[in-house]
């Protein structure tokens, strides 16, 4: 059977209600008649042989790139750098892509005889992996070949010995990057590009960067011109890594990108309803979500969080194409949307979405207000090209526990921001004036991320100002089932139901408006007419 | 005539123990403190006269008191049966003079200034305290033609706030209070007096990161009184002001009195981290973490052994703890003010404090102590900035009228509730309120 592409309902009587992720969780809601849900399309068919495709990919490269083989030599400086655990999500299940492709790398460079290789965490300011998910990502054979050695390190953005400051763009933007990195005679860049934001001269400008770089791009300003993140033309956070990365290859930093794309096949068997049709669930998905909802509902947070947080996902690769940087991501950015694209005719007065347990920065760790926050509006509110789902002072409804709960060895200064920041203002740009600097260059948040697994200090700015395009458009924010005092933190409006909450919006967008559910995860990107 | 009389009581003071062991103030209805009939006290000696007051306080010395968790040091300078009320607004019965020397006619507003030193005490020569101006730390409270009693409010003989009758006080204790004050204003001098001598005697230097504990009554006054001193040039403008405030209206009004920050009491050190830019260390197993750095001065307006441990835990190295708050007995580890040379000064009462001689500021011109301290006058000769020696409660009334602390006094009660007046103090911060006084002139005729 083919494979459906995304879908756009509209509720009728006869719809059943709809799944909404609720954190640790989910709920089924009933839509008003008339609202519109959005379905992801199906999974794309994987790739027959995935080590097969990553060979080829480096042997036909695109753009201005030599074969792999040709660019590797005895003698010559190697550096493999690799996007961290941050992608994809959830981590998908062994082999990891990195992994595939990192061998396949290796094999090529042991056949060239090089010897001077070292593997890095592109971690950019996110924290450091624990051994364990750099098993998983690399596999153990690259590990234990490279780890004992000191072959494989993480990314240190506050190493002044492995920086390098290599100039400023011409809109005078600092660039600081990883100095093996940039003193290779190669680097192999692998990318898992989860969504159409991922990649692209993104991957070095960024995750290879210190805060003096980063400063550049991630900063209220920007983020408000970036519309979206999704769609590179039209996001200023994108020109302005593409500046960086085109001075970087002028500067004779030479890479050879890798891009990978994952098909929407995100949950095992056993959650085979979180990616289905409600109207489409049979008996065994109603079991299993009526089992798993009731079971959850007497499980203490922490343990509905180690729950989920085990879960691997089964999506698998679809394409990798290798070569030159932005010959590379042209295709890439392609095939993202050709799994993850649906059309949608006209904006809505309400968007609702249900928050699930993961984003990219508390794998393994505790979704505290401040992602919830994040996921919501830089994240899913992104999640679009051409006009933004919500209409400009729409209402923008969430369904999220959002307990101001915080990992205390992950997000340490998230607890600073949260309780010291936002209690002041929730202005970004207000913030980033008042506030950034001092938590950027704190001491103890940069002992903390060099040397423990804690995200550095400037991080839940970055988080916040993610929000910034959603919040200059929006008209409110309301989060269903969250904390109140919490919510209001945030900045936000507490709901107890989806009702309370469209009676909330109404005094926004009036009596009758539109609504659209988008129904993700599945990761899904309207193309909005 | 409505009286509240405290008496020695050991069976009732164990009741109190008891009852209010389930929480502050609960424990006045079974406690020593009873609602009698009594007739005024006798004028002790010529420079006394009568005071009707019109609002008296419930402090958080009081509430010690009536809870039975005050300290046994007190037992020898405290004489019973007393009437409690040492926060007291109220009208001379007749003409005398002020502790400044001017002549006060009967019918003027004075605040009390409950301290009864050497002067009130008849004692000559005065101690070498009481001639310093300084008699808070009189040490002759337990001698002279009075009773013993560190304060009005704590001695048999002077009567106290919670009464009808009226109290007597001596001129040494006599401050008219300026006109534009409210009686509610008037009522807080005295604790806002206790916080100017806190601030001033904390060692505070200017562009010190000081952070307060606590935001009750004395937490708050303790901001309200950094801010304003400081924003007048009357003692070095810390960098960052920091109060650990428990409830919401706590941490509202700490920030409207100049606080840089506010937030709950187990945020406190992470901000002190933060503006510090120290690491830190330790916290494990429930120990309280330790800073490597931390606030030069930490006030402590509570004087639990919780809260010292904490202000301990966020001071830096020969940095101050300055504990404003009265303590009783506590156990605390001093390993920490031991190995990093902190000096632990307590800071009680008031009398006269050494401030630069600058011009009095109007309130509108006041600024947060945070903010850049007002520039001085070209017109102020130079050597306005030498130290001269001012009354506490004189700084205490600009601080008043500056910072409105009126607005602290959230309920006021007649005498005749005052179970539920207690129990309201003694829940204060829980029950949204700051400062909870008696009404003198309610609920019956005076």
């Amino acid at each position: 059977m083919s494979r459906r592409p995304g879908f756009v309902l509209e509720v009728d009587k006869s719809t059943p209600p709809t799944l909404f992720w609720n954190g640790e969780g989910f709920t089924l809601e009933t839509l008003p008649e008339g609202s519109r849900v959005i379905y992801a399309p199906e999974p794309i068919k994987a790739l027959d042989d995935p080590y097969g495709a990553i060979r080829h990919a480096l042997l036909h490269p695109l753009g201005d790139r030599d074969p792999l083989p040709a660019l590797l030599h005895a003698g010559m400086k190697l550096t493999i750098c690799f996007d961290d655990i941050s992608l994809p999500l959830p981590p998908m299940d062994a082999p990891d892509i990195r992994q595939m492709v990192i061998e396949t790398v290796l094999d090529m460079a042991a056949d060239a005889g090089v010897d001077d290789v070292m593997l890095i965490a592109a971690l950019a300011l996110h924290r450091r992996m624990t051994e364990d998910e750099l098993r998983h990502a690399l596999g153990d054979r690259v590990y234990d070949a490279f780890a004992p050695h000191g072959l494989l390190t993480q990314h240190d953005a506050e190493d002044p010995d492995n920086l390098i400051h290599l100039g400023q763009t011409e809109s005078g933007e600092d660039i600081e990057i990883n100095k093996r990195a940039a003193t290779s005679d190669l680097l192999v860049y692998v990318n898992i590009n989860l969504v159409a934001m991922d990649g692209g001269h993104k991957s070095v400008a960024t995750g290879l960067a210190s805060y003096r770089s980063l400063r550049h791009h991630h900063n209220p300003q920007t983020m408000q011109h970036s519309r979206s993140f999704m769609d590179a033309p039209a996001s200023e956070l994108h020109s302005s890594n593409w500046r960086m990365g085109r001075f970087i290859a002028e500067a004779g930093v030479k890479i050879f990108q890798i891009e990978t794309t994952l098909n929407t096949d995100t949950f095992p068997s056993s959650f085979a309803f979180l990616q289905k049709r409600e109207w489409e669930w049979n008996l065994r998905d109603r079991a299993s979500f009526a089992a798993t909802s009731t079971s959850l509902k007497g499980v203490p947070p922490r343990f509905a969080r180690q729950i989920f947080h085990s879960i691997t996902s089964p999506h698998a690769m679809t394409s990798v194409q290798a070569g030159e940087v932005e010959a590379v991501h042209a295709v890439t950015t392609e095939n993202v949307w050709k799994q993850q694209g649906v059309d949608v005719q006209g904006q809505t007065d309400i968007l609702t979405l249900g928050l699930p347990y993961i984003c990219p920065y508390n794998v393994n760790s505790i979704m505290n207000p401040i992602l919830v926050a994040c996921l919501g509006l830089g994240y899913f509110f992104n999640l679009y090209r051409g006009k933004p789902l919500v209409r400009q002072g729409g209402v923008l409804i969430l369904r999220h526990p959002t307990r101001p709960e915080f990992h205390p060895g992950h997000h340490p200064s998230y607890i600073d921001f949260y309780e010291q920041v936002l209690t002041q203002t929730v202005d970004p740009v207000a913030i980033h004036k008042q506030f950034e600097e001092s938590f950027a260059t704190d001491p103890w948040y940069i002992h903390l991320y060099r040397t423990g697994h804690a995200y550095h200090g400037v991080h839940p700015f970055y988080m916040w100002y993610w929000c910034a395009h959603a919040l200059e458009h929006l008209g409110r924010v309301i989060i269903v089932g969250g904390d109140p005092k919490a919510v209001r933190r945030l900045g936000f409006s507490p709901a107890s139901s989806l009702n309370d909450a469209l009676e909330i919006a109404s005094d926004v967008v009036g009596p009758s408006p539109t609504l659209t559910h988008l129904h993700a995860p599945p990761l899904m990107m309207a193309d909005v007419h | 005539m409505s009286t509240l009389l405290f008496e020695r009581s050991l069976p009732r003071f164990a009741a109190a123990r008891v009852v209010s062991s389930f929480g502050s103030g609960r424990g006045a209805g079974v406690g020593p403190l009873r609602l009698v009939e009594r007739d005024a006290p006798d004028l002790p000696s010529g420079g006394w006269s009568r005071v009707d007051p019109l609002l008296s306080g419930i402090c958080g010395s009081d509430l010690a008191t009536l809870d039975g968790r005050s300290s046994r040091y007190f037992e020898d300078i405290v004489s019973f049966p007393f009437v409690p009320g040492h926060e007291v607004v109220g009208l001379l019965a007749e003409d005398t003079t002020g502790a400044d020397g001017s002549p006060l006619a009967a019918g003027t507003r004075v605040a009390l200034q409950p301290v009864l030193g050497c002067a009130a005490r008849g004692i000559v020569p005065l101690c070498a305290a009481c001639q310093a101006g300084q008699v808070g730390n009189c040490g002759q409270l337990a001698f002279g033609h009075i009773r013993p009693g560190l304060q009005t409010g704590f001695c048999a003989d002077t009567g106290g706030g919670w009464s009808t009758t009226g109290l007597v006080a001596h001129t040494s204790q006599l401050f008219a209070v300026p006109d534009g004050l409210s009686d509610a204003d008037a009522v807080t001098t005295e604790p806002v007096a206790c916080a100017v001598h806190a601030v001033l005697h904390a060692g505070i230097r200017e562009g010190d990161l000081v952070a307060v504990v606590g935001a009750g009554m004395l937490g708050l006054t303790v901001t309200a009184a950094l801010a304003h001193l400081a924003a007048t040039g009357r003692c070095p403008a810390p960098r960052s002001l920091l109060v650990g405030a428990k409830y919401s209206q706590q941490q509202r009004l700490a920030r409207e009195f100049g606080a840089t920050e506010a937030l709950p009491p187990d945020q406190l050190a992470r901000a002190v981290r933060r503006h510090s830019h120290s690491l830190s260390f330790g916290g494990a197993a429930g120990q309280t973490a330790t800073l490597s750095g931390g606030a030069d001065v930490v006030i402590d307006c509570v004087g639990s052994a919780e809260s010292i441990t904490q202000s301990l835990g966020m001071v830096r190295p020969r940095g101050t703890v300055a504990l404003v708050g009265m303590p009783g007995k506590v156990t605390i580890d001093l390993a920490p003010l031991w190995h990093r040379e902190v000096r632990l000064a307590g800071a009680y009462a008031y009398g006269t404090e050494a401030v630069p001689a600058v011009a009095a500021v109007p309130a509108a011109e006041a600024v947060p102590a945070t903010t850049t301290r007002r520039k001085k006058s070209a017109a102020e000769p130079a050597e306005a900035a030498q130290p001269r020696e001012v009354a506490t409660f004189a700084l205490a009334f600009e601080v008043v009228a500056a910072m409105s602390t009126g607005r602290l006094v959230s309920a006021t009660y007649p005498l005749t509730r005052f179970e539920d007046a207690v129990a309201h103090a003694g829940a204060a911060g829980r029950r949204g309120a700051v400062k909870i006084a008696f009404d003198i002139t309610k609920g019956h005729t005076r």
